[in-house]
């Protein structure tokens, strides 16, 4: 079934409230398209619209978490993450609050809105925030259980979600590891690390290099931060050619991050693929194609890569 | 406690200060000073704060949204008996938990991580719901600069406060008219402050932050008021007691020297 992260937020946010009297929902004047609105169904008390003041809305959750409330704070991942970078920083990771902050519409698949609207850098600006986690799920079970695992789990977060519809790439039986790999396909010599939308992607990138006879590792990456260090030198132990797929900049987020484990314990070259500046207006399928972040153009990449 | 015992409280704490920074040869001395009274009248004769609730979130709670004023909030704690006086010379020293600008998670007592400014009226906004979601009658109390208005989430704050309607809550405003860079006005000019915050909803007095009769009058007439919040403007006088401090905006964030310290204590001691 397809769904989009930010949909499975919702999904699981409706249950968290009904559950736990101390989840709080706050959102800064999109609570319809990042779902956290369905949470005020369950509990309108504990809903807090804060309007288009996102620097408000993390100082406020703040507030409540020094009182004992779980806060979601949910927003556009630009809005809520690079224009309230330095609220994150001082008034949650610092005191260590715990709250949840959750960037829908992520990455160029938010589309037609164009550049302002596409966070390709969030990953990389929350990674350096001293004890903030970083999540970023590939589909509808991952979000599900990462957001469960961030109310269970004390301690601030990002979690990193998107707009377009995502085909499942676990099931519902699934049981998570959040701070893990996932080896999702097993290849030789190959491995390929993704993480979000990019996972679903680089499956469909799979098939097409299977018929060009090169089996490849698939591996989904969904924390950020905390990596699964022992998990990801073990990948690159096994492989000689490492590639990264993120609907990211290249720099700061999933590639960096592989490529500071392989600097710290394996060495390989690994090949970073994602966004190296700025996109555009468009349809969603036709950005991913542009910047060749669909099945088709992370498999024309890695070919590229290998020399074929 | 009667007026007279609360001043020669405040003029302790005004003398803490000036040790804590002298000794520490760094720090915020004119703002720290200019609030003393605020503070000093606020954990003595309004809040419900003790040494043994100190660590917990079942009282009144302060929130010093300019955290650079630490020193007062350091001295007034040392005074409630919340910390030793003997630990406040260790102000902004090397594994100190008297951090430069105050750390929640250091101290029983400070309740929120403040000093970047503009941030803490947020939070005192979101205490203040978990307070009304927790149906407990405890008020959120946060002290902010008049400089420090001229950040805009201080109005987003102001905003969600009203819209909210957070009774419980209650800002003052440190009206010492001076920031770094001069006069408020000259610099870019953040006032009137209470018809700004009437203007977002608030209820506002206007007090001499000095006058402990005021700050009674104005924190008791907080208390009643139903469905906003209230906003108390106090004026002040920026390094009030020290002479060659008072009204200098040069002494906004520098440490006196050895002679310049004996002066000011020699000011304060003398009252």
């Amino acid at each position: 079934m397809a769904r989009a992260t930010r949909e499975a937020y919702g999904d699981e946010l409706e249950r968290l409230v009904q559950e736990n009297p101390k989840v709080v929902v706050l959102d800064a004047d999109l609570a319809g398209s990042t779902n956290a609105a369905r949470a005020a169904k369950y509990a309108p008390e504990r809903f807090f619209d804060m309007g288009i003041a996102e620097a408000d809305m993390i100082g406020v959750s703040a507030g409540l978490a020094a009182s004992g409330y779980i806060p979601f704070a949910s927003s556009f991942a630009m809005f809520c993450t690079g224009r309230v970078w330095e609220q994150i920083r001082n008034s949650v990771a610092y005191p260590g609050l715990n709250v949840k902050i959750v960037g829908t519409h992520s990455g160029i698949s938010v589309g037609e809105d164009g550049v302002t609207h596409q966070a390709i850098e969030d990953m990389a600006i929350m990674r350096d925030i001293t004890g903030l986690a970083v999540y970023c799920p590939c589909d509808q079970w991952e979000t599900k259980a990462v957001i469960r695992q961030a109310m269970e789990e004390n301690g601030p977060c990002y979690i990193r979600l998107g707009r377009a519809k995502v085909e499942d790439v676990f099931d519902e039986n699934k049981r998570f590891d959040v701070r893990k790999i996932n080896v999702l396909r097993s290849g030789r010599k190959v491995a390929v690390f993704a993480t979000g939308l990019m996972v679903q992607m680089t499956l469909k990138a799979a098939d097409i290099l299977k018929e060009h006879g090169i089996d490849i590792t698939v591996i989904d990456v969904c924390s950020i931060k905390p990596i699964d260090k022992e998990g990801v030198a073990g990948i690159l132990k096994d492989h000689e050619q490492i590639f990264t797929v993120e609907e990211h900049s290249v720099t700061g987020g999933l590639g960096s991050s592989i490529c500071e484990i392989a600097c710290e314990t394996v060495p390989r070259i690994v090949h970073r693929i994602g966004m190296f500046g700025f996109a555009e207006s468009g349809e969603w399928q036709q950005l991913l194609h542009e910047y060749k972040l669909d099945g088709e153009g992370i498999a024309e990449q890695i070919m590229g890569y290998l020399g074929i | 406690m009667e007026y007279e015992a609360l001043r020669k409280i405040a003029n302790d704490i005004r003398i803490n200060i000036i040790k804590m920074v002298s000794n520490a040869k760094s720090g915020h001395p004119g703002g720290s000073l200019g609030a003393t009274d605020i503070v000093t009248f606020l954990y003595f004769n309004v809040m419900d704060i003790t040494k043994e609730n100190a660590g917990t979130n079942d009282r009144d709670r302060f929130v010093l949204s300019k955290g650079h004023a630490s020193p007062l909030l350091y001295a007034v704690l040392a005074e409630k008996g919340i910390i030793p006086k003997e630990e406040l010379l260790t102000f902004r020293h090397l594994h100190t938990r008297l951090q430069g600008h105050p750390d929640m998670n250091e101290l029983d007592g400070i309740d929120m991580t403040t000093g970047s400014l503009g941030q803490g009226l947020s939070a005192a906004v979101g205490m203040c719901l978990a307070n009304k979601l927790d149906k407990n009658d405890h008020r959120v109390y946060c002290l902010v600069g008049d400089g420090e208005c001229e950040e805009g989430q201080i109005w987003e704050a102001a905003m969600a406060a009203a819209h909210y309607k957070c009774d419980n809550l209650c800002a003052i405003i440190d009206n010492n008219g001076l920031q770094i860079d001069g006069k408020i006005e000259d610099v870019i000019g953040p006032a009137p402050f209470d018809e700004k915050f009437r203007a977002f909803g608030w209820h506002t007095i206007n007090v001499d932050g000095h006058d402990f009769a005021q700050l009674e009058k104005a924190f008791a007439e907080a208390k009643t008021v139903k469905g906003k919040p209230t906003c108390i403007i106090a004026k002040t006088v920026k390094g009030k007691g020290v002479s060659y401090m008072e009204n200098v905006a040069d002494w906004h964030g520098k440490a006196p020297n050895a002679e310049l310290t004996a002066t000011a204590l020699k000011d304060l001691e003398g009252e």
